[in-house]
This record gives structure tokens, sequence and C-alpha cells, in this order.
């Protein structure tokens, strides 16, 4: 018989020993290099500890070395799955430092590469938020969509990820010939994937279990550490810069911005698969208004900033806020440029959230919050 | 400046030349500020994108509302308040900047942190380093930016008090700048390396990085010797030592 | 067959009967059949997966990819052997061999055919008949859980460690419904022995996922995720759930140890699926052995399928069998995978007492019949 004293208590009937897991960098559901240090009482998480910088190549330094035109494709490099808004909040700060202002058929067909790249940003979250939840299908579906989308993009610009499509006053180039119809016929078949997605997914007994309640934020919580994008619109902030100050053509297109107030991952999960079918809207309005002119503002053969101006300028990037804080000093060169990733705010509360869950948990978490640790680090 | 060189040898013929010279140079100037208003008008008659891009300047806010509000408030804490291109921006005494945000988090519904960032300015007079604060009024969708002068001595009150989310980026700020930020709970490197030296984007870092040898693990490499490639180095992990299993794994 | 003769004159009738046969017919068995089933199962799965995910699939090594288990093997057999220098060598030697061995000895009750006796020819499609089978079915299959988590123990990987523990528990616990709904044929057909069972359903004119009320059906259900749980497939596959950790087990595992350890997930498959044919859908009866009209589906009008050869037998086998194998893949190609609380949730709260009432009921069928 055991002694009264030693039976009853968890702690006493077993030992209880915290282990120490390292999550990465070199782990398959970590989305490139991110590293938790983890511990863990069996699978429950009781410590989460991020550890960022594996992919840290000091893009913001480099930006001090170009000329604003030659800095264009460093944001590509950044989150490089949505090359194309990282460009357009670049050449946006670019556009209001220095005063420049963009042909409306610029501005159109800059909104329609956006959206299209919230699209295929969208679906490569989809694809391996749904492969670590252990779906494998969605994957390759999404992917079935994504290369259309990126062949769009190469047949505009002639790069698929690292797009370089834009510069400070408008786009380096027009549309090709046919390219509207081609992207028109995308756009107008792309809902019906969408559903095709939530088919496998959005009623699936067991998707629901792993996501219904995983991870809640609060609305507190989101506005504590920063968090914006499609994280914030799930804890109940109908928060959109493309609503709230449009920009580009978002002025003059008709679309809604979905919101939902569970905070978990199941809601992130809708929320995002709601915004690719309103970028489909978007961009089937933007198709049909697209106004003829030029694509090219006039611009000074050397674009310089003033001494000891500023600009800051953000839109709403596949991933929340993207922005932009350049620092003129009278040369071509901006003195500071500085970047505001979305990704680094929202990876943030991931420690957060994962206190006390399971680690099957912990991979649900850091799929939803859609993290890309090239802009976490840059 | 052509005018001026052909002006210069006319000038010693004597009174009604200069009388002459004057009235032309005034037709001069009227002919050319009617050019100058046809050109303008022209200009106007363009559309946006073909204007001459207008530089955004720098103008005084002291009107704005909150930075009127700021100033009552906190007085000589508020250094400046201006605006460029339609953002508010306001320089803060270092030392204030955390009752300044607190102030505008709470009484005008700054609620959002959007960013915080340093910046190094080597030539300025006075303190180098700056840091910039980006806060956002989800209601209004104004912006606001605060500016705080400092040193590498000289920590800058933290902001997690009042934002969770402002321990990265004042760790990066940190890490990138040497920007040191009192009561932070945990003010360490964040993209560099533990045990790296320096702070990278200063104006006096070289691009091309600081010769930092294996700074990993200084107990198994030897300080810059470069790569280590093959299995033929003929070193063993250490059995006995805490963290063999790790490095089994890198050898 | 000489050969066999002095060697059976050489060891002595009962040496011979009870050893030297059957372990031949499981050598046999295990070269010719089971091997290669396994190999092409592999390809019929990535075949059929990349029918479900719009991809082609293996087609590279040989006309549609068909020499491309050749292929894997070569490469898994030439791959170099790592063993992690912080291991536990001889467990982690041992613990392929244990998944591998008790998937294979399983066979050996498994009737694919007809005994001689019913057919009237020289050759039993099974190796042994024994009447304690399914015992040793539900035995054997146990032991395999220690190579499990004796690999993820050995390799010294906290990963390998999370995955072995994911699989103690999830094996355990699924085991005991999957037990308990063996039981359910069995009560049904009155007997242990595999062939009997099957003989039991062709006398009773009902296959028992179709007998005692739909009380078949249930226990089907039960076994069959059970057995889905057993194999740590989708959407159980939780001990080498690879976005969680890693490769589960077999982390550290590489090459032909690895190659075992894969093996034994899809022996352990067609075991499941090959007891679940014999125990509810008939074993290797035609369907509706009994019924005047679907007297052609005897298939007797094909040449090479007239007795004594008794193939017939085997083909309605295999065609079960790749039901339910096809089952298994579409399985891993439509489902999220369960988190490790929910999984025994799911076991203890709902199987479990679901099957015991399946007994119970089963039990009162038995007793009105």
């Amino acid at each position: 018989m055991a002694a009264p004293d030693t039976v009853g208590t968890r702690d006493s009937l077993f030992e209880v020993e915290e282990m120490e897991l390292a999550f990465g960098p070199q782990h398959p559901s970590t989305h490139g290099v991110l590293r938790l240090d983890l511990k863990v009482d069996g699978e429950r998480i009781v410590g989460c500890y991020p550890i960022i910088g594996y992919l840290h190549r000091g893009t913001e330094k480099l930006f001090e070395l170009h000329p604003f035109f030659q800095n264009v494709p460093h944001t590509d490099r950044m989150d490089y799955v949505a090359a194309a808004t990282n460009n357009l909040a670049y050449v946006g700060a670019v556009e209001k430092l220095t005063g420049l202002t963009v042909p409306p058929r610029a501005a159109y067909i800059r909104t329609i590469l956006c959206e299209l790249q919230r699209i295929s940003s969208h679906l490569l979250w989809l694809a391996t938020h749904a492969i670590d939840i252990g779906a494998m299908t969605p994957f390759f579906y999404t992917f079935r969509e994504r290369e259309e989308v990126l062949d769009l993009f190469e047949e505009y610009c002639g790069a698929r990820l690292t797009l370089n499509c834009m510069r400070p006053g408008g786009l380096p180039f027009d549309l090709p010939v046919g390219w509207t119809d081609r992207c028109g016929a995308f756009v107008d078949k792309f809902p019906a994937k969408v559903d095709e997605y939530e088919g496998l997914l959005t009623h699936n007994r067991i998707w629901k279990k792993r996501t219904v309640g995983i991870g809640v934020m609060s609305k507190e919580q989101a506005l504590q550490y920063g968090v914006t994008g499609p994280m914030l619109r799930a804890s109940g902030v109908g928060f959109d810069l493309r609503k709230a100050t449009p920009y580009e053509a978002y002025g003059e297109v008709d679309f809604d911005v979905p919101v939902f107030h569970g905070g978990d991952t199941y809601d992130r999960y809708l929320v995002r698969m709601e915004e690719m079918r309103q970028s489909t809207r978007i961009v089937r309005q933007c198709l049909d208004k697209l106004p003829d002119g030029p694509v090219m503002a006039k611009k000074p053969r050397v674009l310089k900033a003033a001494k000891d101006t500023e600009a800051y300028y953000a839109i709403e990037g596949p991933k929340g806020e993207i922005g932009f804080y350049i620092v003129g000093n009278g040369t071509p060169n901006p003195q500071r440029c500085r970047v505001r990733p979305p990704s680094f705010y929202n990876l943030q509360i991931v420690p957060e959230l994962t206190q006390d869950r399971l680690l099957s948990d912990l991979v649900a978490i850091v799929g939803t919050t859609d993290i890309v640790l090239g802009e976490v680090d840059r | 400046m052509g005018d001026e060189e052909r002006k210069g040898p006319e000038e010693a013929d004597g009174a009604a030349a200069q009388a002459a010279a004057e009235a032309a140079a005034k037709a001069r100037a009227e002919a050319a500020a009617k050019a100058k208003a046809a050109k303008e008008a022209a200009e106007a008659a363009k559309p946006a994108w073909e204007r001459e891009p207008k530089i955004p300047e720098w103008e005084e806010a002291g009107g704005d509302p909150i930075a009127a509000a700021l100033a009552e408030r906190h007085g000589a804490s508020l250094l400046s308040a201006r605006t460029l291109a339609g953002d508010l921006v306001l320089a803060v005494e270092r030392d204030a900047i955390r009752e300044v945000a607190r102030s505008l988090h709470d009484e005008h519904g700054f609620t959002m942190l959007i960013d915080i960032c340093g910046a190094d300015y080597p030539d300025r007079e006075g303190p180098r380093f700056e840091v910039v604060y980006h806060l956002m009024n989800l209601d209004s969708c104004r912006r606001v930016r605060l500016r705080v002068s400092t040193d590498e001595d000289s920590p800058v009150p933290s902001l997690v008090p009042l934002w969770r989310g402002a321990n990265w980026p004042e760790r990066e700020a940190f890490d990138m700048y040497g920007i040191g930020f009192a009561d932070h709970p945990d003010m360490t490197r964040i993209l560099m390396w533990e045990g790296f030296e320096g702070h990278p984007l200063r104006k006096d870092f070289p691009v091309e990085g600081i010769e930092t040898g294996a700074a990993i693990y200084p107990e198994y490499y030897e300080e810059a010797a470069g790569p280590v490639t093959g299995t033929g180095t003929g070193w063993k992990p250490p059995r006995d030592e805490e963290g063999a299993a790790g490095a089994a794994e890198d050898a | 067959m000489a050969m066999l003769e002095s060697l059976r004159d050489l060891v002595g009738p009962a040496v011979f009967d009870h050893a030297v046969s059957p372990l031949i017919k499981i050598a046999v068995l295990i070269f010719v059949g089971i091997l290669p089933l396994i190999s092409y199962l592999v390809l019929a799965e990535r075949k059929i997966l990349g029918f479900m995910q719009v991809r082609l699939g293996p087609n590279r090594v040989g006309p549609w990819g068909l020499l491309q288990p050749v292929a894997d093997i070569a490469k898994l057999l030439v791959k170099q052997d790592i063993i992690p220098s912080t291991a536990i060598r001889w467990a982690f030697i041992v613990a392929p061999c244990l998944v591998v061995a008790p998937a294979f000895v399983i066979f050996s009750v498994i009737p694919f055919g007809p005994a001689a006796s019913q057919t009237g020819g020289s050759l039993d499609y099974f190796v042994t008949d024994v009447n304690v089978a399914l015992l040793f079915v539900v035995a054997m299959a146990t032991v395999g859980v220690y190579g499990i988590i004796l690999g993820g123990w050995a390799s010294n990987s906290k990963f390998s460690l999370l995955g072995g523990l994911r699989a103690a528990a999830q094996m355990v616990s699924y085991e005991i419904p999957q037990g308990f709904s063996l039981v359910i044929p069995l009560l049904m057909a009155g007997t242990m022995s595999l062939q009997g069972i099957v003989q039991a359903q062709f006398e009773q004119q009902r296959w028992f996922i179709f007998q005692g009320w739909g009380l078949g059906l249930v226990a089907f259900f039960i076994y069959f995720v059970a057995g889905v749980a057993e194999t740590n497939r989708n959407p159980f596959d939780l001990p080498e759930a690879e976005s969680e950790l890693v490769a589960g087990f077999h982390t550290e595992y590489t090459g032909m140890r690895f190659a075992l350890f894969f093996l034994g997930e899809y022996a352990n498959m067609i075991v499941i699926s090959a007891v679940a044919v014999t125990l509810f859908l008939g074993g290797w009866h035609q369907p509706f052995p009994n019924a005047g009209w679907a007297g052609f589906l005897d298939l007797q009008w094909i040449p090479v399928l007239t007795p004594p050869l008794g193939l017939v037998g085997i083909l309605w086998f295999s065609t079960k069998l790749a039901a339910f194998l096809f089952v298994y893949i579409w399985f891993r190609g439509t489902f999220p995978r369960y988190r490790f609380d929910q999984l025994m949730e799911l076991g203890w709260k709902w199987l479990i007492p679901l099957v015991l009432l399946t007994i119970f009921g089963t039990g009162v069928w038995k007793i009105l019949q």
C-alpha cells in the first residue's frame, strides 16, 4: 500500500518532466526557417519562444545602397509569394515621397495584379495550411489554380514569383494583347474552384475539429500585437486598408470585406476563402472598367527625394498591412527605408496563442498566421 | 545668367543705356512671367500624371486638433508638430514617449501600434539615432508618426507596457542600431545571432559584412577558419558533454 | 516435388508437416505474393492519389511507371544506412524487423482461397488452418506495436520519441475496439477458424456484414475504423504525422531500414483488409454464391479458371481486397488528420462503448436464432 500522502496529486503519481523541443528551423511545417524553442510536457506546450533571423539578408541595408528605381526587386524577395503587393507598397511610398501621380490605367492594372497576387498568396496559404492539418489533396487543387495565376504574371512581366512588375510612377509596360481576356476567363471560373476547396474542407468534421476554437485571438489581443490583415478581420475588426483608405482603383470598385468574430483558426480560414472570391470580383470590375491611356507618369530622369523628407505608405497585402517608411536625403538613394512586415507582427502572437495547447494545434496555429519568413527576417 | 553677362559690358555707357536696359529687362521679365503663367496654365490643363511632380513639403501643424491637445497635455515634451504629404509627424522628448503614446492610445483612439523602427543619422547635430513610431486609429483611419532622438547610451522608454506587440520591433531596433529600450522584458538580439558584434543597419557598418568566423560554434571550429567541408576533419562529438546530441547532427 | 518428398523423408513426416512445410509456404507466399503485392500497392497508391489530385503519378520508369517499384526498391537498398551515433544500436536495428515480421506471419492463417478438399485439387490456398486463427491474428498484430515504440525510443530523437509514444497509446487503445469487433462475426459463425468463418457465411447465405439486424455492419465499421488507426493511416496517421513530428517514429531511419517500416505499414494494411474480407465479406466466395441468377459469377466459363486450380476464389478474394485498399487510399486523399486527444476520445468514448453494445446485441440475436 502506498502511503496516503503520495497518492492523489499528479506530481506524486507521475514524475513530470518538461522536454525542450527545437521545432525548426528544419521542420516541414515551419514554412521556411522559423524556429520555435518549445518546452513541452508530453505534447502540451508550456513554453514557446520563436527564434527568427535565419533568413535575414539585410534588405533594409540594401535599400540604402540603391537608387529608388533599383530597389523594386529587393521588395520581391521579402514576401516572395506576394511580390506584387510588396512592389506596390514600395512604389507607393516612393510616389508619395516624390509627388508622382499614377495614370489611371496603371492604377487599374496595379489593382488587378495585386488582387491576382492576393489570390495566389491565399492559395499557397490554403495549400500549406491544409497539408499541415493533414489534408493532402487541397494542396494540389490550389496549385492547379495558382499555376494559372502565375502564368498570367509570367505573360505580363516574364517572372512568376519575383515579379518586379511596378515602377515609381506607374508600370514598366502595358498589358500584352489578349491578356485581359485570359485574365477574365480565369476570374470567371475561379469562384467555382473556391467552392471546390471549400467542399473538401469547410464542412469536413475532422477539419472543423482541428480548427474550430483553436488559437482563439480576441480583438484586444489582435490590437495589442498589431495584428493586421485576415487575422485581424477574423477577430471581429472589420478593418481593411482597401476600404478604409482606398488606394489605386479600390475606391472605384465594389467589394465586400469579410469579417468573422470567432477569432479562431476556422474563422481565419473562412475569411481568406471569402477574400479570394471578393478578389475575383475586384479583378472582374477592373477589367471591365479598364481605361485607356499611358501606364507611366511623366517623371524626372533621376528620381530624387528632397532632403529630410519622409513618407509612410501602407497597403493591404495578402497577409496584412505592408508598409514602407522611406526617408529621403536629397540623393537618388533613400537615407532609410523601413519595411513594416505584416508577418513579423502576426508571428509575434504565436507564443500567446499556443500556450497550453497541443503540438498539433501549434502546427495549425502557425499555419493560420500565414507567415513568410522572407518577410519576417528580411 | 546669359542676361547678366551681356549686361556687364554695357554698364559704362551711361544712364540712357541703363534705362533702356532696365526697360528691356522689365519687358523680358514680363514676357517670362507671361510665359510662366501660360506654362502653368498648360501644366494645369494636363492630366495629373503628365505634370511635373510636386515634391511634398513640411508644414507646421500646430493647429491640428491632436497636436494641439498633446501640446496642451505634455507641454514642452512635444518638440514639434508638422505634416508632410498628409502625415502628422510629432517630435517627442525621449523620456516622454511612453506618456505621449499613452495619451494617444487612451484619449485619441490610436489603439494600434503599426510599427517601431530605428534610423541612423550620423551627420546630424545632437543625438545620432532616431526611433520612429507609427500609430493608427482604426476608427478614423488616421495615422500619426512619433519621432524620438536618442543616442547609443540613453535608452528609450519601452512601449511594451502599452502594446505587447512592441516587443519584437524594439528588439529589432536594438539589434540593428544598438538603441536600448528601458523596461523591455527581453532586450536581446532578434535577427542577428547571439554573440554577433556590431549593429548592421548603422551607417558605419560595412555593407559587405564583418568577419565573424564561425561564431556559432566557437568551441568546435577555429575562429575565422572558413567553412568546414567534408567529413575528414577528424572531429568527433564529445559524448560526455551536454549538448553532444545537437553537435553530432552538425558534424 | 521430388525434392520436397526427399526432405520429408529426411526430417520425418511430423516435423515436415508442422514445421518445414508451413515455412516453405510462408516463404513462397511472401516472396511471390506479398512483396510484389506491396510494391505494386505502393505504385497503385501513388497512381490513384495522382488521379485524385489532378496529377499523373509516377510515369517515367517503364510503361505507365510500372517499373517504379523496382526502381524504388533498388534505391532504398543501395542507400547509405545511417545509424545515428547517439542511437541505441541494437534496438534501432531490431525495431523495423519487429514491425515487418508479425505482419508477414499473419498471412499464414489468412485463407486466400478454398481448401483443396473443397475444390478437389491438390493445393490449399492458405498456409495453415488453425482453429484459433482469429486469436492468432489479434496476438500477432499486437507485436508490431513494439517495433514502433522501440524504433521511436532507440532513435534518441525527440520527434521519434513523441511519435513512438503516440503510436503506443494509439495502437493499444484501438486494439480494444478492434479485438472486440472481431467477436461479432465469431459469435455469428460459432468458430474461430477463419476457413470455418468463410464457410459459415456461405452456409448462412449471407455475408456477416449484412447479418444480424445490421449489427454486422456496425461491427464492420468499428473494425475498419480501428484497423485504419492500427495501421497508422490517414486520418489517424499521428505517429508519423509529417507536419507535426517530421516523420514520427521513423524520422532517423534511412534506406532499407526505413523501407522495412514502410513494408510493415503496407503489409498491415493488407492484413487488416484481408481479415475484413474474410470475416465480413464472405472471404473467397463469389458474391451471391447460392443465388441461381448470379451463377455466372463463378467464372467457370473462363477456361483457365476452372477447377482443380480453383483460381476463382483467389480472384474474388483479391477483388474484395483491392476494394478495401482503394478505400484506404481514398481516405488518404480526402481526410485531414485528427489531433491526438481527439483520436483517443473517438476510441475510448465512442468505439469501445459502441462495440460492447454490439456484442451484447449480437448475443441476443444469436439466442433468438
